[in-house]
């Protein structure tokens, strides 16, 4: 009779096959972002590509949501503060470093070049910085729960905007730049006015990061909703007393959620600097922001990654379509929460993704059921 | 000692207002354990209503301020307590038995709607309004060099007013006896025969009322009042929420001296620190408390049962 550890250990599949599996998607991904970037972007024009940047830009936004919020349970309203993390750190990462490197801080290099590198790296260093941010608000967790910790986020997004409201303006003076160093230039983030003169590597010509990124975060999410950690985290929320009463290390899982949520959001606010449009003001970060986010895992269905991806898309394209009426816009969105929450609360899709929705079972069933 | 003098009284008139609102949320939480987000919209309707009322009233110089006041007062306040009861009837009431996160998304669809419906063209409109100066500001009386206008005194005595008539109302009569039964065991309270939607219906009529109170208050001192989802509102809702976690959230009297704690630091710190710096004061101090004392200064902590 073999010990559990060692039948658990059968199972785990070698260490080249475990690369292969991982490294396939990753590549269908490149595959993917190229094909949008080269076929996709050329052929819709640049209204419909501006808006398959915000969809996308939704998408990650909406995805790193619901790793907290729909798997976790733990509501957060302060996502947009790591968004504004992310996208501030990026944004002087890209901006100050163009000086620095190449001496302007306009696109430098084309398609893949230095520039669009330098924009990824700082992406990927706001993420770092939002998920310190997330560890940060993740450890009250271990003592809020519900509706505490929706304030705790929420003061920590107001803290984030205002922190960033008193910030000084963006040297612009290439000189000057090159002359401070990376310390002191930390605090010239464009105090109210917002960060201007970021290089707008995302247009829609160009939205090849934005769908690497996009996914990126729809195969992490996946993966983590199919891993062990995931299913620990998705008990969590049922019922987090049971939960740790069958030894999930509730803490633990809470937090780490709450970092890895933080990081893409952080990514997804790299991404939201640099697109083109966009302007990097700390209201524009603010309440309304996070509320938006929240209303798209909501509606979507807490927990389902397509679910939110449908809502992310739909809840971008509708105000574009229905212009003439947006003042109602919120209404209907306020509207949509109360009476999904009275009618339908686990969301359109709840916790199943777009593939095991009734009328698909049929096609996609497993034989001998 | 003048400054010092100055920022106390500040601190007074916001900590009146801050008490208002955040005996609202405290009412609300004792009775049903969860935060109604949308208290503070209510708080921002009831300053519109009041600026809407003294339009329609046409008492807008400083005339005959005694009865004006009490008037709007009135209206102001019925308006509210119609609104909250029927947000409670409407969109809490059929969550009752719902978990917690579910009851907390409705509350922000509450408050979204409550802000956006605002805004329409045929509501309040998007346009900051100058709230009608119902009372001069002249000195009543100078103390110590800082001379104290008659819309200070005014509001906190009618602070004052209002929060000794909720402290008779839950202490000393039945429909606050019954209030205290259903905050303390709702169950046990409904086989004793208490009536629970009705209390429910009650406390959230009280609530509104307070609020719109406290929204008329903010016209009065401050004199603008700005669109019905601007950030201003949600930012005064979450001081007033954060003073009542501070004092220990569900306990009347701590909401009160929650509100008047947060509001001299928050003052203290705007004269003596960092005038921006204000509102982080007040979220850090919330930090601070969830996280020394989860259950604030005067509540009682709180074990988790199955």
């Amino acid at each position: 009779m073999k010990t559990l550890a060692e039948r658990i250990a059968a199972h785990r599949p070698g260490l080249l096959r475990a690369i292969g599996g991982s490294a396939w998607p990753i590549a269908l991904g490149f595959l993917f972002a190229y094909l949008m970037q080269t076929v996709l972007a050329p052929a819709v024009g640049d209204f419909y590509g501006k808006m398959m940047l915000d969809v996308g830009i939704a998408i990650v936004l909406g995805v790193s949501l619901n790793i907290v919020n729909g798997y976790g349970g733990q509501f957060s309203i302060g996502h947009a503060g790591f968004m504004a993390v992310g996208g501030y750190v990026a944004a002087a990462i890209v901006f100050y470093g163009s000086i620095k490197l190449w001496g302007s801080k306009d696109i430098h290099g084309g398609f893949l070049g230095p520039g669009e590198l330098l924009l990824v790296t700082g992406c990927l260093v706001g993420g770092g910085f939002a998920a310190l941010a997330g560890l940060v608000v993740g450890l009250p967790s271990l003592r809020l729960r519900g509706d505490y910790l929706a304030i705790v986020t929420l003061g920590f997004g107001e803290i984030v905007r205002v922190l960033l409201q008193q910030t000084d303006d963006v040297v612009m003076d290439p000189r000057k730049v090159e002359a401070a160093s990376p310390i002191d230039l930390a605090d010239n983030l464009g105090g109210a006015l917002g960060f201007f003169g970021a290089p707008r590597y995302l247009d829609p010509k160009n939205p090849f990061w934005i769908w690497l990124f996009v996914v990126v975060v729809l195969l992490v999410a996946y993966r983590l909703k199919t891993s062990s950690r995931g299913r620990q985290l998705l008990a969590v929320r049922e019922n987090e007393v049971a939960a740790e009463a069958v030894g999930v290390p509730t803490t633990r899982v809470k937090v780490s959620a709450f970092v890895l949520s933080a990081f893409f959001a952080g990514i997804g606010g790299g991404l939201y600097a640099h697109e083109l449009g966009n302007s990097l003001r700390p209201t524009d970060l603010g309440f309304q922001k996070s509320i938006d986010l929240v209303i798209i895992v909501v509606l979507g269905g807490m927990g389902s990654i397509t679910g939110v991806v449908v809502a992310a898309t739909a809840l971008t394209i509708l105000p574009e379509v229905f212009r003439e009426f947006s003042e109602y816009r919120m209404i209907c969105y306020a509207l949509a929460l109360v009476l999904m929450m009275i009618l339908r609360p686990q969301g359109l899709f709840g916790l199943r993704e777009l593939w095991e929705l009734a009328p698909w079972r049929k096609v996609f069933r497993r034989g001998g059921r | 000692m003048t400054k010092f003098v100055q920022v106390c009284l500040n601190g007074l008139t916001l900590g009146s207002l801050y008490a208002l609102i955040a005996l609202g949320y405290t009412l609300v939480y004792g009775v049903l354990r969860f935060i109604n987000f949308a208290h503070s919209d209510v708080v921002t309707i009831g300053a519109w209503m009041a600026f809407v009322f003294a339009g329609i009233l046409g008492w807008a110089g400083t005339d005959s301020p005694l009865i004006a006041m009490p008037v709007i007062l009135m209206l102001s306040m019925a308006v509210c307590a119609a609104l909250g009861f029927t947000i409670e009837r409407l969109a809490y009431r059929p969550l009752r038995r719902a978990p917690r996160l579910n009851v907390l998304i409705t509350a922000i669809g509450v408050s979204l709607l409550l802000q956006n419906a605002g805004q329409l063209k045929w509501i309040f409109g998007t346009q900051p309004q100058a709230m009608p100066k119902l009372l001069s500001e002249q000195a009543l009386f100078t103390l110590a060099g800082v001379k104290v206008p008659v819309v200070d005194v005014v509001v906190v005595v009618l602070a004052f007013v209002l929060l000794v008539a909720l402290q008779w109302l839950v202490f000393r009569t039945r429909l606050g006896q019954a209030m205290r039964a259903v905050s303390f065991d709702e169950r046990t309270a409904a086989l004793m025969g208490v009536n629970v939607d009705m209390v429910v219906s009650y406390t959230f009529m009280i609530g509104s009322a307070l609020a719109a109170a406290g929204g008329m208050i903010y016209g009065l001192k401050y004199g603008s009042l700005l669109q019905s989802a601007d950030s201003v509102w949600v930012l005064l809702g979450l001081k007033a929420f954060v003073a009542a976690v501070v004092g220990g959230i569900g306990n009347v009297r701590g909401a009160v001296a929650g509100a008047f704690l947060i509001a001299f630091i928050e003052m203290f710190g705007a004269a003596y620190r960092s005038p921006q710096m204000r509102d982080v004061y007040v979220f850090g101090i919330l930090i601070a408390v969830l996280i020394l004392k989860p259950g604030g200064l005067l509540g009682k902590a709180t074990v988790e049962k199955v």
